[in-house]
Formats: C-alpha cells, sequence, structure tokens
C-alpha cells in the first residue's frame, strides 16, 4: 500500500491507483467530464488538475492519470488548481452554452459564463471528450467514430461524416457521453444514430423490439453464437 | 562500398580517401540547399560543368550543403584559394571558370562588399557573416557532397563511432556525453546523457534512438540544413547514442516537406548499411543497429515526443500524458531516446575531440555551439552558428549586419512560436538556454525572428497565436479553446474593439493554459503573449485607450497622409496605388482620400522622398 496525503489529509491506496480514485475513496470530491470507468483516460478535459507536490517542486498533473506515489502531496483546491479549472469551465461553457451538465457544474463551481468569450453555436454539446470514439473502439470493437482534423477545427463522428458501415446502432457512445451531445432516437421498429437507420429485431418471445438487428449480428459474428439465438430480448431469455 | 568488419578497415579506408579529397587541389563548391536551390543554383551548378568542359580542364564541380549565408545566394567558392563568391547567376560562370578557376584571377564583381566599409572580402572566413560564427557542427557542410559516404569519411566522418566501439564501453561513452554537459537542441534543454544513461538503466527490449527532424518552426531551417548537406553526421551521432544505450533500432522523423533531406537521408542510411555501418555486427562487432526513416505529415505538434511516438505508431499525431519518462516507456512503450537532429550531429564532435575540449567551449551551463536560423528584419538572412553565450548583439549586428534601410531594432522572437519576443533593453543577453528562460522566452530549436520598429507586438503576439490555434491537436480544452479566445482578443485589439480588462483577461487565460494544458505545445503557447505584454505592455494600452497602433500596423487603427513639405508630386504613389487613393497634380503635393485607402502600403513603399505618413 501506498501512503499519501490528499488536502492534509492521510490517504492509502493500492499501487497503480489513479489520485483521482484515492481522493474519491476518501471522501474527497474532484470534478470530471471524461473519465468515464467504462473507457481508458485521455486527460482531455483537464478539469480533475490537482497539485501535486515532491520535495520543494510543485507541479499541475492531472489526478485521472497520475498515479500515488509513496510521500506525495496533493492539493486538489490550491489556487492554481482553482485557476485552471475555472478556466476550462468558462471555455466549454462558451464552446457548449447549451449544455445543462455544464451549466450545473459551473454553478456548483461558482463560474459564471465569461462574458468577453463569443458563445459557439456550431458545436452542439460537445466537449471532445473522446469518451464516445474509445467506448466504440475498446468496449465495443468497431471503431466507427473517431476524431478529425485539428485545434479547434476538430470533430468527432463516422468518417467524413458520413453514414457508417461499420456502426452497429449499439448506442454506447450515446450512453457514455457526459454531456447528451450524442443524438439516439427510437421509435419501435427503427433507431438513429449519427445519421443513419437501424432497424430494430423484435424479441421472438414477448415481441418487443430490443436491439438493432446489425448488433445482434455483430455480437453474432463476434462470439459465434447463431442469430436465431440472440433474439431473444434479455427479460425472456 | 565494400563491407567493412573491423575498424583497422575503416581506418584504411578513411587514409584512402583523404588523398583524394587533397585541400590543395582545385575544386568549385556550389550550395546547393534548399534556399539555394529556390535562386536557381543547380542551373548555375551545370552551366559551371559545362563551361568546364568547354575549356577543356580537370575539375570538379561539387554540390554540398547549405553554407548558411542563404541572404546571398547563389553561394559558389573556388578551392584551393577558397574565393568566396555571392549572388552567383549563370551568366557569371564563364568568368568564374576562365578567371578565377583557369587563372586565379578573382572575379572582382562577385566578392562580397561589405555595406559598412564598401570594401570587398575575398575569402568566405573573411567576410563578417561568418568572422565570429563557430562552425563546429554546421561547417563541414560547405565541403562535402552529401550525397557520398566517401566525402563524409574523407574528412573523417565515422571516426567517432570507430572510436566508441574499439575502445569505449556504452557506459564510457555515456559518461563522455553527460560530461560534455551537452543539451537537447530540440526545445526542452534537457542534458542529453542523463537521458542516455536513463535509458539504458531502463527495463524493456527492444531499445530505440529516434531523431526529431520535425522541424516545423516558422521561419527556422537549421535542422533542415543539416539533414541535407551533412545526413551522416546525424547518422554517426544516432549509431554511437544506440550503442551507449545499448538501442538496435532507430526512426529519423523528418517532415515529408524537406524532399532533399528525406532524399540525402536515406542515400546516407543506405549507403552506411553497405558499408557495414548500420545492419547486423557492425564493423565485425556484437552491436547491431538499424535506422529507418519516418515521414511526418507537417504538423507542428508532431515534434512533441509523445505525439512524435504517435505518428511513428501509426496513430493520430497526439500528445499524451508524460507522467512515466519516455527512457522508459516511450516508442511503443519501450525505453526510447529522442534527441533533436542537431543533438546527434554534436555527438561524433564530442566522442572525437572529447568532453573537456566540448565543455571549454560555451557558458557555464549550455555547452557547444548552437545554430540559429537568424530571419526576419535583417541584413544577412542565414543560419549562424555560435558558441554558447554570445550575446543578441552580436549575433544581431556583428554577423546578421543591423536592420535593412537603417531601421531600429525593436526586438527579437526567439524559440519558435511559443517562444518570446525579447527587447531592445536585453541586446546584451548572452544568449544560452538558462538565460533565455529567465527573460520569458527559450531556446526552442533555435529560430531568432528579428523585428524592427515597423513590427507590432500585438499584432504578432496574434501571428503566433493563429499558428498555435491551427496547430493544437485539439486534444485538451485549455489549448483547444483558451488559444483560440485569446487569439479572438488579440484580433479585437488589432481590430480596434478591444476592451478595459481585456489585458488583465489575457493574462488569466494565459496563466490558465500555460498551467493547465496536456503538453508543452499549450504550456508554452501564451509565450508570445505573456512576453509582448512583459516587454511592450504600452503598446497593447495604445491600441486598447488610445485607438492607436504605435508601429502603424493595425489597419484600423491607422490612416495614412501625405507631408506636403516632402512630396514632390511625381505621382508614383498614383501609379501604385490599388484603389485610387491618392491623387494630386504633377509636381504639386499629392493627397491621400482616407474614405478609398485600404492601407495597403504600396504608396509607402514607392516614395523615394518618405513624404508618406502613418499615424
Amino acid at each position: 500500500m501506498i501512503n499519501l496525503i490528499i488536502d492534509g489529509k492521510n490517504v492509502t491506496a493500492k499501487k497503480d491507483t489513479a489520485v483521482l480514485e484515492a481522493a474519491r475513496a476518501a471522501g474527497i470530491h474532484i470534478p470530471t467530464l471524461c473519465a468515464h470507468e467504462a473507457v481508458s483516460r485521455s486527460g482531455a478535459c483537464r478539469l480533475c488538475v490537482v497539485e501535486i507536490k515532491k520535495g520543494n517542486r510543485t507541479r499541475i498533473v492531472t489526478s485521472c492519470l497520475y498515479t500515488v506515489e509513496e510521500g506525495l502531496i496533493v492539493d486538489t483546491k490550491s489556487e492554481r488548481v482553482q485557476n485552471v479549472r475555472r478556466l476550462v469551465m468558462e471555455l466549454l461553457l462558451a464552446r457548449c452554452p447549451e449544455s445543462d451538465v455544464l451549466q450545473k457544474m459551473a454553478q456548483e463551481m461558482g463560474v459564471e459564463p465569461q462574458a468577453r468569450f463569443v458563445a459557439d453555436t456550431d458545436k452542439g454539446k460537445c466537449i471532445l471528450c473522446r469518451s464516445c470514439v474509445r467506448v466504440c473502439e475498446e468496449v465495443v470493437g468497431v471503431s466507427a467514430i473517431g476524431l478529425f482534423a485539428r485545434g479547434s477545427q476538430k470533430t468527432v463522428g463516422p468518417p467524413f461524416h458520413e453514414q457508417s458501415d461499420v456502426c452497429i446502432g449499439c448506442g454506447a457512445c450515446a450512453y457514455v457521453c457526459p454531456t447528451g451531445h450524442i443524438e439516439m432516437t427510437s421509435t419501435d421498429e427503427r433507431r438513429k444514430i449519427w445519421g443513419r437507420r437501424f432497424k430494430m429485431q423484435p424479441c421472438d418471445k414477448c415481441g418487443k423490439f430490443f436491439a438493432p438487428v446489425d448488433q445482434l449480428k455483430f455480437i453474432s459474428k463476434k462470439t459465434g453464437v447463431p442469430l436465431s439465438e440472440l433474439t431473444v430480448c434479455t427479460e425472456c431469455r | 562500398m565494400i563491407k567493412m568488419n573491423n575498424t583497422q578497415a575503416l581506418r584504411q579506408l578513411q587514409e584512402e580517401l583523404k588523398k583524394n579529397y587533397d585541400p590543395n587541389k582545385q575544386l568549385v563548391t556550389i550550395c546547393a540547399g534548399t534556399g539555394c536551390r529556390g535562386y536557381g543554383c543547380m542551373k548555375v551548378k551545370e552551366e559551371l560543368e559545362a563551361e568546364i568542359k568547354k575549356q577543356n580542364i580537370n575539375v570538379e564541380v561539387r554540390a554540398t550543403g547549405c553554407f548558411g549565408f542563404c541572404e546571398k545566394g547563389p553561394l559558389v567558392i573556388v578551392h584551393p584559394q577558397k574565393i568566396f563568391y555571392q549572388s552567383v547567376r549563370e551568366k557569371d560562370v564563364a568568368d568564374i571558370v576562365t578567371k578565377t578557376v583557369m587563372q586565379g584571377e578573382v572575379v572582382e564583381k562577385l566578392l562580397y562588399k561589405d555595406p559598412v566599409t564598401s570594401e570587398t572580402v575575398m575569402k568566405e572566413e573573411d567576410v563578417p557573416f561568418y568572422k565570429k560564427q563557430q562552425r563546429l557542427v554546421f561547417g563541414s557542410n560547405g565541403i562535402i557532397d552529401p550525397t557520398l559516404i566517401e566525402s563524409y569519411m574523407a574528412i573523417g566522418g565515422y571516426t567517432a563511432l570507430a572510436k566508441a566501439l574499439s575502445g569505449m564501453t556504452p557506459e564510457g561513452v555515456i559518461n563522455e556525453v553527460k560530461k560534455s554537459g551537452l543539451r537537447g537542441r530540440g526545445g526542452g534543454g534537457f542534458l542529453a546523457g542523463n537521458k542516455w544513461e536513463g535509458s539504458r538503466k531502463a527495463h524493456g527490449s527492444p531499445k530505440y534512438v529516434i531523431a526529431n527532424g520535425d522541424e516545423g518552426d516558422p521561419g527556422a531551417y537549421m535542422d533542415r540544413s543539416l539533414m541535407e548537406g551533412n545526413p551522416h553526421s546525424v547518422v554517426e551521432g544516432m549509431i554511437i547514442g544506440a550503442y551507449a544505450i545499448g538501442a538496435s533500432e532507430g526512426y529519423i522523423y523528418v517532415r515529408n516537406e524537406y524532399p532533399l533531406a528525406v532524399i540525402h537521408l536515406t542515400m546516407a542510411i543506405e549507403s552506411a548499411r553497405e558499408a557495414g555501418l548500420l545492419g547486423r555486427n557492425i564493423l565485425g562487432t556484437d552491436f547491431s543497429f538499424d535506422i529507418k526513416i519516418s515521414k511526418g505529415g507537417g504538423a507542428f505538434v508532431c515534434g512533441e515526443s509523445s505525439a512524435l511516438f504517435a505518428s511513428i505508431e501509426g496513430r493520430a499525431g497526439e500528445p499524451r500524458a508524460k507522467y512515466v519518462h519516455a527512457v522508459e516507456k516511450g516508442l511503443w512503450d519501450k525505453p526510447t531516446v529522442l534527441n533533436n537532429v542537431e543533438t546527434w550531429a554534436n555527438v561524433p564532435l564530442i566522442i572525437n575531440k572529447g568532453a573537456d575540449w566540448y565543455a571549454s567551449i560555451g557558458t557555464e551551463k549550455s555547452k557547444g555551439t548552437k545554430i540559429f536560423s537568424l530571419v526576419g528584419k535583417i541584413n544577412n538572412t542565414g543560419l549562424v552558428e555560435v558558441p554558447m553565450g554570445m550575446t543578441l548583439r552580436e549575433i544581431v549586428y556583428d554577423i546578421g549586419g543591423g536592420i535593412p534601410k537603417g531601421r531600429k531594432f525593436k526586438a527579437v522572437q526567439t524559440g519558435g512560436p511559443s517562444g518570446g519576443c525579447i527587447p531592445e533593453s536585453l541586446l546584451d543577453l548572452p544568449v544560452d538556454f538558462d538565460k533565455l528562460y529567465e527573460v520569458g522566452s527559450m531556446m526552442g530549436s533555435g529560430g531568432m525572428i528579428v523585428m524592427d520598429d515597423r513590427s507590432c507586438m500585438v499584432d504578432v503576439a496574434k501571428y503566433f497565436l493563429a499558428f498555435l490555434q491551427e496547430e493544437s491537436c485539439g486534444k485538451c480544452v485549455p489549448c483547444r479553446e483558451g488559444v483560440r479566445r485569446m487569439r479572438e482578443i488579440l484580433e479585437d485589439i488589432c481590430a480596434g474593439k478591444g476592451t478595459e480588462g481585456d489585458i488583465e483577461l489575457l493574462e488569466k487565460i494565459a496563466t490558465g493554459v500555460a498551467d493547465g494544458s496536456l503538453c508543452a505545445l499549450g504550456g508554452s503557447a501564451p509565450n508570445p503573449v505573456l512576453s509582448t505584454l512583459r516587454y511592450f505592455r504600452d503598446e497593447y494600452d495604445a491600441h486598447i485607450k488610445d485607438h492607436r497602433c504605435p508601429a502603424g500596423v493595425c489597419k484600423a487603427l491607422i490612416t495614412y497622409s501625405i507631408n506636403a513639405d516632402k512630396c514632390t508630386g511625381c505621382g508614383l504613389c498614383v501609379k501604385v496605388c490599388p484603389t485610387q487613393a491618392t491623387s494630386g497634380e504633377k509636381k504639386k503635393a499629392h493627397s491621400i482620400d482616407n474614405a478609398k485607402c485600404t492601407r495597403c502600403g504600396a504608396c509607402i513603399e514607392s516614395c523615394k522622398f518618405d513624404a508618406i505618413t502613418v499615424e
């Protein structure tokens, strides 16, 4: 076990634990947007920054990626940390003024929208946290969506923003999206996501439409289970 | 080339080659770097060869790498007298061959003329541009044919490798590099020897060495010129490094926009492999190592180590958090030493001449020389190599020849786009890693952009932030969004829409971006803003409070007028004005209609009487 001090509190954590988890286990709240438990971490949103002290040197690091070290002194609320977090919130509010998640978070942090920034109208609620891209690649194993371009031109979506042939319509991306940017609309028979419509499979037993046919085909191919055995919903199985 | 199986064979070959490269033999060298090729040097070379053939004499014409004095290209040197000709055109070739080569006569009109004394200078080393330079790394560029390994070996190339392999342990090499005090030339300035040692001690296999040739700073081209002009020096440095670290594979990451560098490096690697200097059992020893070339797509951020690794691995060039160092987990999570091209090129020198010799050059904590690309408002544009610790004044005035048209020096921007602007009051600053950092700038890879009194510092900051906004990878919020917001505020200030509180807001964003960004690109991106605010805050104030651009650059804040006392009514400004804003009777003072004027500056450029004023 590793001993460290977070906000003056003695904390013990297992080796390789991220400072974020060590702090949370000790009841210390650190805000995050891009650290989703289902996917690997990128350190993109920078909200979880903390100030660490080793010897006489202090430094700002992302707590979601930095792992615990013996004797490490962590300050999760220092002035420098607060400044970065406030700036990140102001920048995100200007990028996604419609996001209720961001507004609520900003309110909790006492951050007001920066009047000098002209709010964007073309970014939707996407903060480019890339959780959607990671879940599609790492969990689903499809990589139907990715990131394009650089800098402030960066966007997320299927290649060339055209309907993707490999997307299975599973909706994992919409599920992990922290701000609700990814729109997924469903009727009984159809689901629409990333501009493509998917036919839904009715359950052989109860008749309820429960999953896109393409998703079931993908699972069948991956697992070798015949498609006919997958056309029963989880409740009737 | 025959494969060499031991260091003895290498030494023998070197001796034989030296005979062919007799310094007293007649020879014409012509700079064939990318700059001089732009001037048409390859046609001059063809013409030289044709004329020599016509005259039926036997003299070699050698296309070499960049000589550095790009302002005056194409450059030709006639050996053995070392007569230095500048701005040589095809029509000058007959004179060079028939007079200088055949009769030893100097062609006066092609000599460099000192703009101050108006005296002509015959030899390269006497030209003021070269006089104060110490060209240890860059000097061979002007004499060797970069496409021939024999040419490099004839001046002692690969001697350092032979020395390391035959008489030094890997630890011995590392100690020598540590003792030399060599610091990375790519930006961070980390001690190269410490990096090497860290990687040698790290667990994991294979280990990698990489040369970073992703030079992306606007106006900087020293690495390009090294890769083009002396590719074997980089390759030799890397082989020595690989031996010291225990690396078996190496990469040279070079921008694909440097086609000549890619060609010359490829040739260098192939010929080194043929000679038994790369590949399995180098020079008959147990040591095996090979190099591949990885071509970059031109993203500035790929010069950042973790983004560079991602790019080589075939992923998008985005940095990642570096809480575990690359010496332990770098390329493909294996121990990796990444050094800049120029750093590698320093290694053979250190091994050949010893760490003590190397450490005797430079300042206390910055050893050796540094190549700078001196560009902007400077008379002698080019690449200069000087010992660390030379003052900015010496570089700008003695080597660079000062500011064109006798204008006033205002600032020099060092360290690339995320470096800083250093004002006139600091011209006597000795240039080294730490001194530049102390004044809010950095060494970076060695860009130096000189600005005169007609450069607006708010506009300069805006320019660099626009570059960084475009080149930010877009991964983390502070860099992607923060740099863009700073640029927007600067645009407003330049457009006369700055508001009170903008400066404070810029400082606040700058601090947050510097602290909060994921990589060094974001971490240093606010530097152009912070350093111009530090030294030129009054210019920001003038823009915001007085709606005035003191340098006369920001179009929304200036008006042009004609000084009736100076105007002779020559009518030139009427001819060049694209919007017919200037008018007047012949031989009488003209005037400018500000409603029509687009402030393009064409009239100012054309006026011979300095009659047009900008306010």
